[in-house]
């Protein structure tokens, strides 16, 4: 799960990382009460940012300063609502104004090459760090981190000295490090990406804007974790499946997919792909993996979510039983029809293949529900699939 | 020959009391696998009959090592305890280490793998089908019945996906099929098998199946151009993923322009590999160069 900014500013504070004031706002009335907050007395600018994950909200104008409460307002009002790269800016951050002698880059995250982490820094910060890796390669210090040690006092040092921040504010850049380090390792992260990470004029160095990617499988350490999550923006489908622990992902197809196995299922989406080239470009509607047991209740309740996408022009059931009994998901199938009963209104291309096979296909075939149709092989299913939903498009 | 497990591996079962590990030991011992122990420090000095055989559990894996002279242990427990399980077998000296479990926070694998790399110890996994040597051991949840022994060597991220290319290659048989995993950090590579089977004698034709995200595949091409002088065919699934989005396995993700089933296919065939669209034109190619 990729944060927002505000929300990846609040657990860089809550570790200890040096941020400045920073609050979200959804209307221009809060704001301009966040403003209020934020603004010195003797006068200042705040900073009023979109919040959207994606990068290049600064040139797409998401980022714009203000001078009074009033003007942040209005900026507000103007940034709330506006696209940037298909993302609806829905809050904005309102942030203290900061005066920045100098900036830099930093970022922790999974090698997965190296199966170990690796820090990345740079004193040219602010601008595009992908740009800066391919131009300039040698300006951006790359340095192994030991998942086992993390970013130990040595390790920090070794990178500071790697990205040659002056001698000066050395000390201070390793015991930031450091405390990213605790941001990545107690909340589970698998990216902390600072750009920039900033000298002020009066010589702190504070962490301007914040990346965090947390790792989903470890949420069942960090239930704080649930919070953070942006249900408003997931699709509803995908909301709707999520609630019902199956994993779904919305594509924009005719061709509703349920398989088990994750690759098995990604393949079967090229599959059908391609067998919709012949069949007036057809396209998969879903990923949808419902694993191991493919329970009649899984199978309804996947069938549910598949037949409610008006796009769905037909289904496709790719399953190859490993410990998966292909008696069982037949048995689901037959008994998710029943459970649907007029809702099941499109037809079912069923491939069924492995353990207990010649059972699964008797339970279908004998069954003869009008909606389904067998399929021998992977690429049968799926051109037979592609073919009824050209059909009934 | 076969890689990594044969006819002498004797193995231990982590998690064999519970209900996961019960299923899948009665299924490993009905395709042949020498399972010789379990390990659980509540039931020690009990143990687990499965249909006419006993199984002895122990109460640590060190015991049973002592005891049994096990040199693989597979892993079924869950994520919590799972990278407790890895560093517990590491210790005790286990040459292989097999993790099933599927969902284990990447950090504890980070950091697993870390410890077992500098103890010499292979891990396959975590969240893997394990590996069969048809006909000799077979070890995780890989279905026996599809095939036999042979000459095709496969290695790949999915479960489902090596089940399929084993049942569409079944006339042909297997030396070893090998499930390494979907997730961001893996214990033993495309790269490690690919090596393994160059150098098993059995292995005639070696199929590699990859998928979206990370750059395995193209670091296995670059391999395979350099070292693999048997024959590799490839598959990758994920053309039609979007960007952005998980595609069930906790690595499958395609970030920016990196990662993506089409660099993935250019690489491996820049490599001299030759890439199916399909599993069912993978396997097409692989009997090409078997001679069917």
């Amino acid at each position: 799960m990729d944060l927002f900014e505000y929300q990846a500013r609040d657990i860089f504070e809550k570790h200890g990382v040096p941020v400045l004031g920073g609050i979200v706002a959804t209307t221009p009335q809060e704001a301009r009460a966040a403003a209020e907050q934020l603004l010195p007395p003797e006068g200042g600018v705040v900073v009023v940012k979109a919040q959207v994950k994606t990068g290049g909200r600064g040139k797409a104008g998401g980022v714009k300063l203000a001078r009074s409460a009033d003007e942040a307002a209005a900026t507000a009002g103007e940034i709330l609502g506006m696209d940037i790269k298909g993302h609806t800016v829905h809050r904005v951050m309102v942030a203290a104004g900061a005066k920045i002698a100098q900036e830099f880059y930093f970022s922790l995250l999974l090698d997965r090459a190296e199966r170990r982490y690796l820090a990345m820094a740079s004193v040219e910060g602010g601008v595009e760090i992908e740009q800066l890796a391919v131009e300039r390669p040698e300006a951006l210090a790359k340095v192994a981190v030991d998942p086992r040690t993390g970013i130990d006092q040595a390790t920090a040092d070794e990178i500071v000295a790697a990205a040659g921040f002056a001698p000066e504010i050395a000390g201070q850049v390793a015991d930031v490090l450091q405390k990213l380090w605790r941001v990545y390792d107690e909340e589970d992260a698998t990216l902390v990406e600072v750009n920039p990470l900033v000298l002020t004029e009066d010589g702190q160095v504070v962490a301007l804007d914040g990346k965090v990617t947390l790792d989903a499988n470890a949420d069942f350490r960090h239930p704080d974790h649930a919070a953070l999550e942006d249900a408003a923006a997931a699709d509803p489908l995908e909301a709707r499946a999520k609630e019902k622990d199956l994993n779904y992902v919305k594509l924009d197809g005719e061709v509703g997919i349920i398989g088990n196995g994750a690759g098995l299922v990604m393949s079967t989406l090229d599959v059908v792909a391609y067998a919709g080239e012949a069949h007036g470009g057809v396209r998969p509607a879903n990923f949808l993996d419902i694993g191991g047991g493919a329970s009649a209740e899984v199978m309804a309740a996947g069938l549910d979510i598949i037949l409610t996408d008006p796009q769905v022009k037909s289904v496709f059931v790719n399953v190859f039983g490993g410990i998966t009994a292909c008696d069982a998901v037949a048995n689901g199938i037959v008994a998710a029809l029943q459970i649907l009963g007029d809702e099941a209104s499109k037809p079912l291309v069923v491939r069924l293949d492995g353990n207990n096979v010649v059972e699964g296909r008797r339970i279908l075939a004998e069954a003869g529900h009008p909606l389904v149709t067998l399929a021998d092989t992977m690429d049968g299913g799926a051109d037979t699939a592609a073919r009824l939903a050209h059909a009934a498009a | 020959m076969a890689i990594f497990l044969t006819e002498d591996s004797k193995v231990i079962v982590q998690g064999m009391t519970g209900s996961e590990g019960q299923k899948h030991t009665t299924r490993m011992l009905a395709s042949g696998t020498n399972v010789v122990g379990g390990v659980n420090p509540r039931k020690a000095g009990t143990s687990v009959t499965f249909g006419d055989v006993d199984v002895p559990v122990f109460g640590s894996v060190a015991e049973a090592i002592a005891a049994t002279g096990a040199d693989v242990s597979v892993i079924f427990v869950p994520p919590a305890h799972t990278k407790g399980a890895v560093v517990e077998a590491v210790d005790a000296g286990i040459p292989l280490a097999v993790i099933i479990t599927e969902g284990v926070p990447v950090a504890d694998t980070a950091e697993f793998f870390s410890y077992a790399q500098e103890k010499g110890v292979r891990l396959i996994g975590p969240n893997c089908p394990g590996l069969i040597s048809p006909g000799k051991s077979n070890v995780g949840i890989i279905p026996a019945d599809i095939t036999g022994p042979g000459k095709v060597g496969l290695v790949s991220k999915s479960g489902t996906l090596t089940y399929q290319m084993m049942y569409e290659l079944r006339d042909f048989g297997f030396s070893t099929a090998i499930g390494i995993g979907g997730d961001p950090i893996i214990g033993t590579t495309h790269i490690d098998a690919l090596a393994a089977f160059e150098a098993d004698p059995e292995t005639e034709v070696i199929v590699m199946i990859g998928e979206i995200g990370g750059d395995a595949e193209e670091r296995a091409a670059a391999y395979i151009a350099e070292h693999v002088t048997k024959p590799v065919v490839g598959y990758v699934a994920g053309f039609t993923a979007p960007e952005g989005k998980t595609m069930g396995h906790a690595g499958a993700i395609v970030s920016g322009s990196s990662g993506t089933a089409q660099a993935k296919k250019e690489a491996l065939e820049a490599a001299g590999v030759k890439v199916g669209k399909t599993p069912s034109e993978t396997a097409r190619l692989a009997r090409e160069l078997l001679g069917a």
